[in-house]
């Protein structure tokens, strides 16, 4: 079984992001930069299924510009087994991006694509459905377990009341949810072994499909700053607080 | 413009997150139309559906093919009947099954959609949160039909109100060559109210310390008729199951009061709590951030703050 995974890299997760004085978007100059951490799970998803002998070959694509190339070498030390960068200066929408990976996975005949359930720069949580849609593949969002019996892949998915499991006839799309496994920490032998691995370019032109954007952005702006910080001293100040001033109780 | 408000359901019920998704097509228009998909007797809900302000049309197709609304028949369905009617914008809740089903009828749609609006500055133009709540960005809509989930919690569920108009029953597709199958669900069952919608949220972190610790808040908060919630950490940790997860990928609550407990507040956590009106928060750790957002800050070991709380309030009535 052939696994295709998709790494975005995106503003590390640690970082308090600052909205640009221009309202175009956010400061990103200077920012730590790090692999999606639900990409992660889905490349540590599908490197486990290569290590326990169910997938054959783990594959792994990023868009975007030269930078995009950290994080495939990541993936290939985590034990991706080869790299595809496909090469954009632009910033591609979701449903373009959906369009790329579809081109792709036309290309790779992948049995299984594995998809962080969002980013967390655009917070979409959109681009694994639209390219189930696009190849007519069934979908499997949100898994927190995975497990592949015979031809079908078996997602347990997190859902709103609890937890809710499908079976799908492969080929399939899944995508990740943060319980699904705690990906590895790469070692530095790895790192090494990675630089080995191949890792293949492709211009956008080459997968000949359109990313005209969907969606236009108007203005970034910060969100309202809530102004708390009261410290009260003990539990009857704080239920004083909440009857008189804040009128809660 | 012409609406469509694709309703979620649940035990024949109506979820409450599709009468808030209908607050936000009346926001964009005087009239909208509603469907329901879903097992053979879902009927009642759309007829739910049909009794809100605004309703012009209902449609509800009830057949096996749509039991458990998996995405996979939902959206093929979703998507002939966007075609026929010629919908100009279609809105659904973001809900786990809103965020399942919405982006792949847009695939099959090959348009676009915003995710997650929370408020409606033109009929094409949303705001929404990125960056885990960090920065809103103002998007416009180039694409037609426009799709749009919203957030549950920025829109006032609408009441049912006046005559319900008709409900149009809608034939199910020959679904052919689907793959998917549902196995099993298993929903964690509570008497306490719905965390998306609860007025009041009792929520813990890390610092709760285990399942155990998570009983006490969990007797705390029936005792004030509140919703338990929780930090990614505590359900990482095993205390509670997931869907009490409060955050920036799990789930997003605004209620009045928000008492956080042994809770550091990450900014993912953030994101998911900061719209709430009252935030109390109470950790022992007089540097975790939380005390940033919150209204009222107590530093305080939880596990005797607690019960004081609890016989404070009880004295209060």
């Amino acid at each position: 079984m052939k696994v295709l995974v998709a790494a975005k890299r995106v503003v590390d997760y640690n970082v308090r992001v600052r909205v640009k004085a221009d309202g175009t978007g956010v400061e990103t100059s200077n920012v730590k930069m790090s692999m999606n951490p639900f990409d992660e799970i889905g490349v540590e998803e599908a490197v486990r299924l290569r290590e326990s002998g169910v997938a054959t070959e783990v594959v792994v694509v990023s868009l975007g510009d030269a930078a995009v190339q950290e994080v495939l070498r990541t993936a290939l030390a985590m034990g991706a087994d080869r790299a595809v960068h496909v090469d954009t200066a632009e910033e591609l929408q979701p449903a373009a991006v959906s369009r790329c990976l579809a081109a792709l996975v036309a290309r790779e005949e992948p049995d299984l694509v594995v998809l962080g359930k969002q980013a967390i720069d655009d917070d979409c949580n959109q681009t694994a459905q639209m390219l189930a849609a696009r190849l007519g593949w069934p979908q499997g969002t949100f898994a927190c377990a995975l497990t592949c019996e015979g031809d079908e892949v078996v997602v347990k998915r997190e859902v709103d009341g609890g937890n809710r499991t499908v079976a799908l006839g492969l080929p399939a799309v899944v995508s990740t949810d943060l319980r699904l496994n705690e990906p590895r920490y790469v070692k530095l032998p790895n790192i090494m072994k990675a630089k080995k691995k191949s890792l293949e370019q492709l211009a956008l032109s080459e997968l000949g499909v359109s990313v005209a954007p969907s969606l236009r952005c108007e203005r970034v702006s910060e969100p309202p700053v809530r102004s708390g910080g009261v410290r009260v001293a003990d539990v009857a100040e704080l239920v004083d607080k909440l009857r008189n001033e804040a009128q809660v109780i | 413009m012409t609406i469509l408000v694709i309703a979620e359901h649940a035990g024949g019920v109506l979820a409450e997150s599709t009468r808030r998704a209908a607050a936000a097509a009346c926001e964009l228009g005087e009239r909208w139309d509603g469907v329901v998909l879903g097992e053979p007797g879902c009927e009642a809900v759309a007829e739910a559906l049909a009794g809100l302000p605004g309703a012009q049309r209902v449609y509800c197709a009830a057949a096996e093919a749509y039991a458990h609304q998996l995405a996979e028949p939902v959206a093929e369905r979703l998507a002939a009947l966007v075609s026929e009617q010629g919908y100009t914008t279609v809105l659904t809740a973001a809900t786990t099954q809103g965020k399942d089903v919405l982006p792949r009828l847009a695939g099959l749609l090959d348009v676009g959609m915003v995710s997650d609006a929370i408020a409606i500055e033109a009929a094409d133009r949303f705001v929404r949160p990125i960056y885990a709540g960090n920065a809103l960005e103002t998007m416009s809509v180039l694409d037609t039909p426009c799709l749009v989930s919203v957030r549950p919690t920025a829109f006032k569920p609408l009441e049912p109100a006046g005559e319900a108009v008709e409900v149009d029953s809608l034939a199910a597709l020959e679904h052919g060559g689907h793959r998917s199958r549902f196995v099993e669900e298993s929903l964690t069952v509570s008497d306490r109210p719905e965390l998306t919608s609860a007025k009041v949220v009792v929520s813990g972190g890390r610092g709760v310390g285990s399942a155990e610790g998570f009983e006490a808040l969990a007797e705390f908060a029936d005792e004030i008729g509140a919703a338990l919630g929780a930090s990614r950490a505590a359900v990482d940790a095993g205390f509670v199951p997931n869907d009490y997860q409060v955050g920036q990928t799990g789930k997003i609550v605004a209620p009045e009061l928000y008492i956080a407990l042994g809770l550091s507040g990450a900014i993912q956590h953030m994101a998911g709590m900061k719209d709430s009106r009252v935030i109390v928060a109470i950790n022992k750790d007089a540097e975790a951030p939380i005390f940033e957002a919150a209204d009222y800050g107590l530093v305080a070991d939880l596990f005797e703050a607690l019960p004081e709380l609890q016989r404070a309030l009880r004295e209060a009535g």
